[in-house]
C-alpha cells in the first residue's frame, strides 16, 4: 500500500504555547486510523490543519504524492478531504439534497437545477440505505440522520479521505451501528478514514492502526490487534488509571441539604426528584439530550419550571423567583460552557471572582466598592485554587489556560459561600493535571458541609469521584446508583429506552 | 506539569516580542500612549499644536472660551450615551429627548408668548399664551419647569428600557421609534416653532458666568467695550459635577461593575446573579436624564424651547465624540474620562473646521473620517492589549 497523507514534522502553536509538537505519520490508503488523546492534546488542531481550517506553524504535508496546503476548508475539500465535525456543519432549514450540493450547485439555463440534486440524492441516499426523501429539511432528522447526510455530502464530493471527530456522542446505539455500516461500506470503496473518538471500544473496533496523542506529542503508533484498551488509556494519560482521582476527604452527612421533588417541564422533564446530602456528591449522567442541562437551568432558575418543588437546606425556593434570589438561597452553578456563560473572557480575574459576591465589599446607599478588598480577595483566591496568574487585577481570564479558566469559574462561587454546587462538565476541555486540581476542589466543597451536584457526559469521572450517581433518560431519571459502581449498569440506565 | 509550562511560555513570548535597542524603546513607548486613558488627550492637545501656526485664531480667548462652551452640553449627553455603549447597546433616541424636553420646558416657564408664532400650536390657550406658560409667575418656576422636563426624560428612558429589558427587544430598533415618534411630538406641540422669553434665571444656567476674563479694554472705534470671556459658567459646573457622578458611579460602584458585566457578557452576568433587567431599564434612563440635562444646557443658552434642538447631526456628534474617546460599540469598554477627552477632541476638530471656512460639507466629511479613524484606532488597541496579555 502506498501513503495517501504524508505528515512531515507538522506543528502548531497559539501565542507561544505549543499546542502540537512536531508530528510526523503517515497515513496508508485505504486504512482506518484511530486517533485518541485526552481532551487538549491536539487530536483537533492536527485534524483541523489537515482540514484547512487552521494553518500550522511549521512542517508540511503531502496527499496524493502532491504538496499539501491547504488554505481554508473547501481548499482541503476540493483536494478530497472530508471533514466531518464533532458539531454537523448543516444547515437545518435546508433540505438533505440542498445541504449535499452547498459547495455549488449544478445549473441549468443559468438556475439551480432541482431534479439534479433530487436525482443524485436520491441516489447517494440508496448508496447508504438511508430512507429519507432528499426534500426533507434537516432541521427535522434525528442526530443520527444528520450525521449520515454528512457522510452523503463526502460521498458526493468523492472525497478519498474522510476524517470523523467524535461522531459518536449524540448517537443511540443503533444509530452508532448505522454509521459503523457506513463507515464500512466507505472502507470497501477503499476510501481512507481517520477515526477521532474518546470511546475507545469503537476506535479498536474501526481500526487499523491507533494513534495515540498526548500534549501534542504523537507517543504512540500502533497495529490495533496489539493494543489493548487499557493500554491506550495508559498512554493517553502517561499514568496509570487510579492516580487520575483524588481520595475523597469529604464523607456524606445524614442531613439533606438540598432536594427537588416532581420536576416536570412539558416536553422537557418528566417528575425529576433529587436528594442531595452535607458532602455528598451526586452524580447526574445522561447523553446528550437527556435533560440533564435542562434540570441545572432549571434548578437554578435559568428556565421556567411547570410543576415541581425545591428545597435548599430546608427552605423552599420559589419556582418564580430570580437567579440572583437563588444564589442567596445557596445555588451555585458552574454551567458547561464556560466562555459563554461562565467568564467574561476579556475582563480581569478580580473582576471575574468578585462578580457574584460584590455586595460584600461594598457600604453606603451608593455602594461604593473597596476595591482593596476585592483584589486582597482574588488575589487569596488565585492563591488558595493554585490559579497560574501573574497579575489578578490586570490579567484577563482569556490568557489562562482552560484548567486555571475553570478554577476561576469555581472560585467566584466559593465567594459566594454556596450549600448546593452545581457542576456542569466541569472538567471539559481541560487538560489531565488540571483535572486532578478541579477533582480536589470539588471534594474540598464537599468535605466543607456543602452538597454537589455533579453532572457529567463521561462515566469514569462520575464513578472516581460521585457517592451516588443518577442516570437521567429523555427527562427522567431512571436510575440511581451507589458505590461500587458499574459502567455497564449505568449506560443501561441512561439508555433505557433502546433496551426496552 | 503542563500549566507551569505555560506559564513561562508566556514570559518568553513576551520577551521575544519586547524589542531591543532605540526603536525597541520607541515602540513601547508607542504602545504605552495607545494604550493610556489619556491617549485621546494628548492627541487633542498635539493637534491643537499642530494647527496653532496655521490658524492663530485657534488660541484666541474668544474662541478658547466657545470651545469649551460647546464642550459642556455636548459632554453631558455623551455621558449618557457612554453608559449605553458599555452595555452593548445604543440610544438613538437622545435627540429626540432633548428636542422635547426643550420645547415642554419652554412652554411651560416661558414669560410672555405671541399669537403671531404660536396661535396654531395645539398647546396655546391650554398650557401657553400671551401671559405666558403654565408655569409663569408661579415661585420657583424654573424649577418646577426643570422638575417637568426630567421627568420627561425619565418617562422616555423607562420606555426605551422596558422594552429593551424586559420585551428583549433590540436597542436599535426600540430607540430609533423613540427618535422617530418623540421628536415628530416635539415638533407637533409647537408646530414647529420656537418658545422664547425663557426667564432670567433659566437663561443664566446656559451662558451664565461664574468667573470671567478681563483682557482689558477693547479697541474698537466709537465704542468702549472691555473684552470680557467667559472661563467658569454655570454650563461648566453642571457638566463637571454630572461627569463625576458618573464617573464614581461607573468606576466605584457595584452598579458600575455590573454595567460592564452586562457589556461584556450578558448571559454570564446573568447567571452570576447580576439585576441584568434591572441594570439595563436603569443605564437606559441615565442615558434619558443626561440628555436632559444637555437639553436644560442648550435650551438656556439659546434662550429659547426648541423641538428640533437634537436633530441634524446631533447624534453624529454625541455617537462620535463617545466612540472617538474609545468606549466600544461592542459593549463592556467605556470610561467617563476616555468620553470626556472624545468631547474635547471632537468639539476642537469642528472648531477647527469651522475656523478653516469649510462649507458644512467638507466639516460633515472630515468628522466621518476622524470617527472611522476612531473605530479603527479602536481595533488596533484591542489587538495590541491581547499581544500582550495573551
Amino acid at each position: 500500500m502506498s501513503a495517501i497523507l504524508e505528515i512531515d514534522r507538522i506543528e502548531k502553536s497559539f501565542f507561544g504555547i505549543h499546542a502540537l509538537k512536531p508530528v510526523t505519520f503517515n497515513v496508508e490508503r485505504g486504512a482506518v486510523i484511530g486517533l485518541i488523546g485526552e481532551n487538549g492534546a491536539g487530536k483537533s488542531t492536527l485534524m483541523n490543519i489537515i482540514g484547512g481550517v487552521v494553518s500550522p506553524s511549521g512542517g508540511s504535508m503531502r496527499f496524493k504524492g502532491e504538496p499539501y496546503s491547504p488554505r481554508s476548508a473547501a481548499d482541503a475539500a476540493r483536494a478530497g478531504i472530508a471533514f466531518i465535525h464533532q458539531e454537523l456543519n448543516l444547515f437545518g432549514n435546508l433540505s438533505v439534497g440542498e445541504n449535499i450540493f452547498v459547495d455549488g450547485y449544478p445549473k441549468r439555463y443559468g438556475l439551480i437545477d432541482r431534479a439534479a440534486i433530487t436525482r443524485r440524492t436520491r441516489e447517494i441516499l440508496g448508496i447508504l440505505s438511508l430512507d429519507i426523501s432528499p426534500g426533507t429539511p434537516v432541521g427535522t432528522l434525528s442526530p443520527g440522520e444528520r450525521q449520515l447526510v454528512e457522510i452523503a455530502k463526502a460521498l458526493h464530493l468523492d472525497a478519498e479521505l474522510v476524517i470523523f471527530d467524535e461522531p459518536t456522542t449524540s448517537l443511540t446505539p443503533r444509530e452508532t451501528a448505522r454509521l459503523f455500516e457506513a463507515i464500512d461500506l466507505l472502507r470497501s470503496q477503499g476510501k481512507t478514514i481517520i477515526y477521532i473518538s474518546h470511546i475507545l471500544a469503537d476506535v479498536a473496533r474501526l481500526s487499523d492502526t491507533i494513534l495515540v496523542l498526548r500534549d501534542g506529542t504523537l507517543v504512540a503508533t500502533r497495529q490495533a490487534d496489539r493494543i489493548s484498551i487499557p493500554d491506550m488509556i495508559s498512554l493517553m494519560i502517561g499514568r496509570n488509571l487510579e492516580a487520575l482521582f483524588p481520595s475523597r476527604l469529604s464523607v456524606p452527612g445524614e442531613e439533606i441539604v438540598f432536594r427537588i421533588r416532581g420536576i416536570s417541564k412539558a416536553g422537557i422533564l418528566e417528575n425529576v426528584s433529587l436528594e442531595v446530602r452535607r458532602g455528598e456528591i451526586l452524580g447526574l449522567f445522561g447523553l446528550m439530550g437527556s435533560g440533564r442541562t435542562e434540570l441545572a437551568r432549571m434548578i437554578f432558575g435559568l428556565d421556567r419550571v411547570s410543576r415541581g418543588e425545591i428545597e435548599v437546606d430546608g427552605q423552599p425556593i420559589d419556582l418564580s423567583s430570580s437567579v440572583r434570589s437563588r444564589i442567596r438561597s445557596g445555588l451555585a452553578f458552574v454551567t458547561e460552557n464556560r466562555r459563554s456563560e461562565g467568564l467574561f473572557m476579556e475582563a480581569p480575574i478580580a473582576d471575574n471572582v468578585s462578580i457574584v459576591s460584590l455586595g460584600r465589599y461594598a457600604s453606603g446607599p451608593l455602594k461604593l466598592l473597596d476595591e482593596e478588598r476585592v483584589s486582597e480577595v482574588a488575589s487569596r483566591i488565585c492563591q488558595d485554587l493554585r490559579i497560574k496568574a501573574a497579575d489578578a487585577d490586570r490579567q484577563p481570564v482569556k490568557s489562562l489556560s482552560g484548567g486555571n479558566q475553570q478554577k476561576v469559574v469555581i472560585g467566584k462561587w466559593l465567594l459566594s459561600s454556596p450549600k448546593l454546587l452545581i457542576l456542569d462538565e466541569p472538567t471539559r476541555g481541560v487538560d489531565v493535571g488540571a483535572k486532578y486540581e478541579i477533582y480536589s476542589l470539588v471534594d474540598r466543597v464537599a468535605a466543607e458541609g456543602n452538597g454537589i451536584l455533579f453532572i457529567s457526559s463521561e462515566i469514569e469521572e462520575l464513578m472516581g469521584m460521585c457517592d451516588r450517581i443518577a442516570v437521567m433518560s429523555q427527562g427522567e431519571i431512571t436510575a440511581t446508583f451507589a458505590k461500587p459502581f458499574t459502567d455497564e449498569a449505568i449506560l443501561k440506565a441512561a439508555f433505557r429506552e433502546q433496551a426496552a | 506539569m503542563k500549566s507551569v509550562s505555560i506559564d513561562s511560555d508566556i514570559v518568553r513570548a513576551e520577551e521575544s516580542s519586547g524589542r531591543r535597542g532605540l526603536r525597541g524603546s520607541l515602540a513601547r513607548l508607542a504602545s504605552r500612549l495607545l494604550l493610556s486613558d489619556y491617549f485621546v488627550f494628548y492627541l487633542t492637545v498635539a493637534y491643537f499644536i499642530l494647527l496653532l501656526p496655521f490658524l492663530p485664531t485657534l488660541s484666541n480667548p474668544a474662541n478658547l472660551s466657545n470651545i469649551l462652551s460647546n464642550t459642556w452640553p455636548l459632554l453631558v449627553v455623551a455621558i449618557g450615551q457612554t453608559f449605553v455603549l458599555t452595555i452593548a447597546g445604543i440610544d438613538l433616541s437622545q435627540g429626540s429627548v432633548v428636542g422635547l424636553s426643550s420645547t415642554v420646558g419652554g412652554i411651560l416657564i416661558a414669560t410672555a408668548a405671541t399669537d403671531t408664532v404660536l396661535g396654531n400650536a395645539p398647546v396655546w390657550g391650554l398650557l401657553i399664551g400671551e401671559g405666558g406658560g403654565a408655569l409663569a409667575g408661579l415661585p420657583g418656576s424654573i424649577y418646577l419647569g426643570i422638575a417637568a422636563m426630567l421627568m420627561i426624560g425619565i418617562l422616555i428612558g423607562s420606555i426605551n428600557g422596558a422594552a429593551i429589558a424586559y420585551l428583549k427587544m433590540p436597542p436599535f430598533m426600540v430607540t430609533l421609534v423613540s427618535m422617530i415618534v418623540f421628536s415628530a411630538l416635539a415638533i407637533y406641540l409647537t408646530q414647529s416653532e420656537n418658545v422664547s422669553n425663557l426667564p432670567d434665571g433659566f437663561v443664566a444656567l446656559g451662558k451664565g458666568d461664574i468667573v470671567s476674563v478681563y483682557l482689558g479694554a477693547k479697541e474698537t472705534a466709537n465704542i468702549p467695550r472691555r473684552q470680557i470671556y467667559s472661563l467658569v459658567t454655570y454650563p461648566m459646573v453642571i457638566a463637571i459635577v454630572t461627569a463625576l457622578a458618573a464617573h464614581v458611579l461607573l468606576s466605584f460602584t457595584v452598579f458600575g461593575r455590573y454595567v460592564y458585566a452586562v457589556g461584556r457578557n450578558r448571559d454570564a452576568a446573568e447567571i452570576s446573579g447580576v439585576p441584568v433587567k434591572r441594570v439595563i431599564m436603569l443605564v437606559f434612563v441615565i442615558s434619558a436624564v443626561c440628555a436632559t440635562i444637555g437639553s436644560i444646557l442648550y435650551s438656556a443658552r439659546l434662550e429659547a424651547g426648541r423641538p428640533t434642538l437634537g436633530e441634524g447631526n446631533f447624534l453624529l456628534d454625541v455617537i462620535g465624540a463617545t466612540v472617538i474617546g474609545g468606549t466600544s460599540l461592542f459593549g463592556g469598554k467605556g470610561k467617563i474620562i476616555w468620553t470626556f477627552f472624545g468631547v474635547l477632541f471632537f468639539v476642537l476638530l469642528s472648531n477647527s473646521l469651522n475656523l478653516m471656512n469649510l462649507s458644512s460639507f467638507h466639516i460633515d466629511m472630515v468628522k466621518g473620517a476622524v470617527i472611522l479613524a476612531a473605530a479603527l484606532l479602536d481595533v488596533a488597541r484591542t489587538r495590541l492589549m491581547q499581544g500582550r496579555l495573551a
